[in-house]
């Protein structure tokens, strides 16, 4: 006899959604309401496995689960009937890989997947809230400041700061008014990592926030979320809404004289605002200039009172220490980094999505143990870590463990979790330009080296990008680099010119090719590559001169067909449409 | 002209201001309420705003010129948003913004003469899985490339995108 199928899951995150997770929704109950049955279908945030989505997953009530990928909304019929009704697993539809999931450690993103983000009850079912009335009814608030120290926990948003000693500076400020700010202005391009716990396991991070505050004595609190996450500003509205509702925000929280409310602020589109000074500006309802600390926030911040400024990370992991003790939460990581990291594994990687690891685990098993490898095993041909703060990381140093100082050592940063997969297509000297047009664009212009001193970096990186200057340019490049890092304000100017330091130190080569034979060996830049037809390989079919916008293209001296390199504009079309591969990229400059 | 301005009636402006208390730290919540309902900041919701929060005119101005969310000309009234992330980056996402470009007729941050479309790049959707991938008003499109772009737009075009 087979077991009963207890719920099904449908991962509706914002790219759940994007990948037709609704649809499949939609046609999961139409298909239980034809057969009559009435099973739980769960709205549920992200399952991390985000290289399968639409996901479903089916758990029957043993607790087996079975979780099917790249579901359609035509496949909703046949898991209901063969699944449900049937009581036998669809095996061309499941997840085959185990691996992806076998060497996470789920401490952050315990619920994500696993719960009705919008249901408090479940997330009270799923120990939520336990931690907060451990520190409120049994805890004095240097206790939970001791627990947090204890732990090791460091801030997740890119600083590495230890909470503890945070929260102690806040909670050593005298003075009746004091705040907390959940920073969760997730700003750096290829991070998706708190959207998905905002998301997919809102109470969470209520529940840490008010921890933290009862820790430092604030009675008020702000979430400041990018605009740009609608979905995460709704889940956030309705479970502060419910939270109020129950006692757990408000005065009096859990009838003790502790009380604590959390007010959403959205973003409005500015990198910088990711630093503390800066978010208190934009809170404060001016533009998001950093400024000079000290005073550091803690002791003078939101106007002008101490304010403690803690990333979603950091505080969704505050309820799990506070609800096991902070030995098992330091059982986690190396000596230095304790507990795990979130990170958004995307780029040139098999399997994308959202992972969880214990701090330490080393780049390489990351990429190829959680990622499978590189996207048509390419080769491996740096990591970028940190986003446009961070660095890439040569293959080469694959091993180097995820910690805070090891990684420091290589001149990338653990960062926010951004975790980008670069092969040997990627251009390294094209990664950085990219980099510093955005850094560039998003310097709020007070620091006249970051202003200025981005500008001319990517001025510089656009000529190289074209092949033009010379190999001391590089030199150059990086003295200006680090002129920006020692003479700016805040976080952004001082980490701006990372991925070019890093890039030049490891692919200097690469910059080199570009500058002396005005090659690019990837294959990307395109004033310093050629388009080429086989002519062995070429039937013939003329597709591709139908997609040349310049009529670049002519017949050749035979059955095939020629590009004119001097005419060509290196749009790429051609390439897209030939369908017998028969056109390929050449490095080297176009000479007339 | 946009047609979003023409299509539903708006509420007056004095209304959207009202629910938000008089002080400094509403300007940028009074910029984006002010933006949901109209599309965009004319010249005459700043100066209302900035009466409205007690702050100067031009601190309004600067804040509703920091962000980039904060947009000073009608938009079209379908808004591509093509993401710039890093993981859409390296998968070609320049190629997709210049198509677009190119299938519009204009250039980024521009709107097309008959105002159905406005293209925009923006840092980061945060769905790299994705990549490159494109939003066009609520709804995201994954995995985009230059020859899926004519359907995708056509939808909007026949106004059946739901």
């Amino acid at each position: 006899m087979s077991a009963s199928v207890a719920e099904l899951r449908v991962g509706l995150a914002t790219c759940g959604i994007a990948a037709g997770a609704e649809q499949v929704y939609d046609a999961i109950l139409r298909s239980l309401d034809e057969h009559h049955l009435d099973v739980s279908v769960k709205r549920v945030g992200c399952m991390g496995m985000c290289y399968n989505e639409p996901l479903v997953e089916i758990v029957d009530d043993r607790g087996e689960s079975t979780v099917y990928r790249q579901i359609k909304p035509e496949d909703a019929e046949r898991l209901v009937r063969e699944h449900v009704v049937g009581g036998s697993r669809v095996a061309d539809l499941a997840v085959g890989d185990d691996e992806f999931l076998q060497h996470q450690v789920r401490i952050v993103l315990e619920n994500c997947g696993v719960i009705d983000p919008e249901s408090l009850e479940e997330y009270r079912e799923h120990d939520g809230y336990s931690g907060l009335h451990r520190a409120l009814l049994q805890m004095t608030p240097a206790a939970v400041v001791d627990e947090v120290k204890r732990s090791g926990l460091r801030g997740r948003g890119g600083g590495g700061f230890p909470t503890g000693m945070k929260w102690s500076f806040g909670a050593n400020e005298t003075g009746p008014d004091k705040f907390l700010i959940c920073n969760a202005d997730e700003g750096d391009p290829g991070a998706f990592m708190d959207r998905s716990v905002l998301e997919g396991d809102p109470h969470r991070v209520l529940e840490g926030m008010t921890i933290a505050a009862y820790a430092i004595g604030a009675s008020s609190g702000y979430i400041y979320v990018r605009a740009e996450y609608p979905l995460a500003i709704e889940r956030l509205d309705k479970a502060i809404a419910d939270a109020r509702r129950e006692g757990l925000l408000g005065s009096k929280i859990l009838g003790t004289e502790f009380s604590f409310d959390i007010t959403i602020k959205a973003g409005a589109g500015a990198f910088v605002c990711g630093e503390e000074t800066a978010l208190i500006a934009s809170i404060e309802g001016k533009r998001g200039v950093p400024r000079r600390r000290p005073p550091y926030p803690t002791t003078a911040g939101l106007w002008g009172k101490p304010t403690v400024i803690n990333n979603v990370e950091t505080l969704a992991n505050v309820p799990w220490i506070l609800r096991n003790g902070a030995g098992a939460f330091a059982a986690y990581g190396t000596e230095g980094s304790k507990g795990t990291k979130v990170f958004a594994l995307a780029g040139k990687i098999k399997r994308s999505g959202l992972i969880e690891i214990p701090m330490g685990m080393s780049i390489s098993d990351i990429v190829f143990k959680i990622g499978g490898g590189v996207l048509g095993d390419k080769a491996l041909k740096a990591v970028q870590m940190g986003g446009p703060s961070g660095g890439c990381i040569p293959t080469s140093m694959a091993d180097v463990p995820v910690d805070y100082e090891s990684l420091k050592e290589t001149g990338a940063i653990v960062g926010s979790g951004g975790m980008i997969v670069l092969d040997e297509t990627t251009c390294m000297v094209d990664v950085a330009r990219y980099f510093l047009d955005f850094t560039q664009k998003e310097s709020c212009g007070k620091c006249t080296f970051c202003r200025i001193g981005t500008k001319r970096m990517l001025g510089m990186l656009e000529k190289m990008c074209r092949g033009e200057g010379t190999v001391e340019d590089i030199d150059r490049l990086v003295e200006l680099g680090n002129t920006v890092k020692s003479f700016s304000l805040c976080g952004l100017g001082q980490t701006a010119p990372n991925p070019v330091l890093t890039t030049t130190r490891y692919f200097r080569e690469e910059y080199r090719a570009h500058l002396e034979d005005a090659q690019c060996p990837a294959g990307v830049c395109r004033d310093l590559i050629s388009y080429r037809i086989d002519a062995e390989a070429c039937r013939d079919c003329k597709l591709c001169v139908r997609q040349c916008p310049v009529e670049a293209i002519s017949q050749g001296d035979g059955a095939f067909q020629v590009i004119d390199e001097l005419m060509c504009v290196k749009c790429g079309r051609c390439v897209a449409a030939c369908p017998f591969d028969a056109i390929s990229v050449q490095s080297g400059k176009v000479r007339a | 002209m946009s047609r979003l301005k023409t299509q539903q009636p708006k509420r007056p402006i004095d209304e959207v201001l009202a629910s938000f208390p008089r002080k400094a730290a509403s300007v940028i919540p009074i910029l984006q309420a002010v933006q949901a309902e109209y599309g965009y900041l004319s010249e005459e919701a700043i100066k209302l705003a900035a009466e409205h929060a007690a702050a100067p005119e031009s601190a309004v101005f600067g804040a509703a010129t920091f962000y980039s969310q904060f947009r000073l000309v009608p938009p079209g009234e379908h808004l591509i948003r093509v993401c710039q992330g890093t993981a859409c980056h390296v998968l070609g996402a320049a190629d997709v913004l210049d198509s677009l470009c190119e299938q519009l007729g204009i250039d980024e941050g521009g709107t097309t003469s008959d105002g159905l479309f406005t293209l925009e790049s923006v840092r980061c959707l945060g769905c790299c899985s994705l990549a490159p991938a494109v939003m066009i008003d609520g709804e995201t499109y994954g995995r985009v490339t230059r020859a899926a772009l004519p359907g995708i737009l056509d939808r909007y075009r026949k106004g059946d995108s739901g």
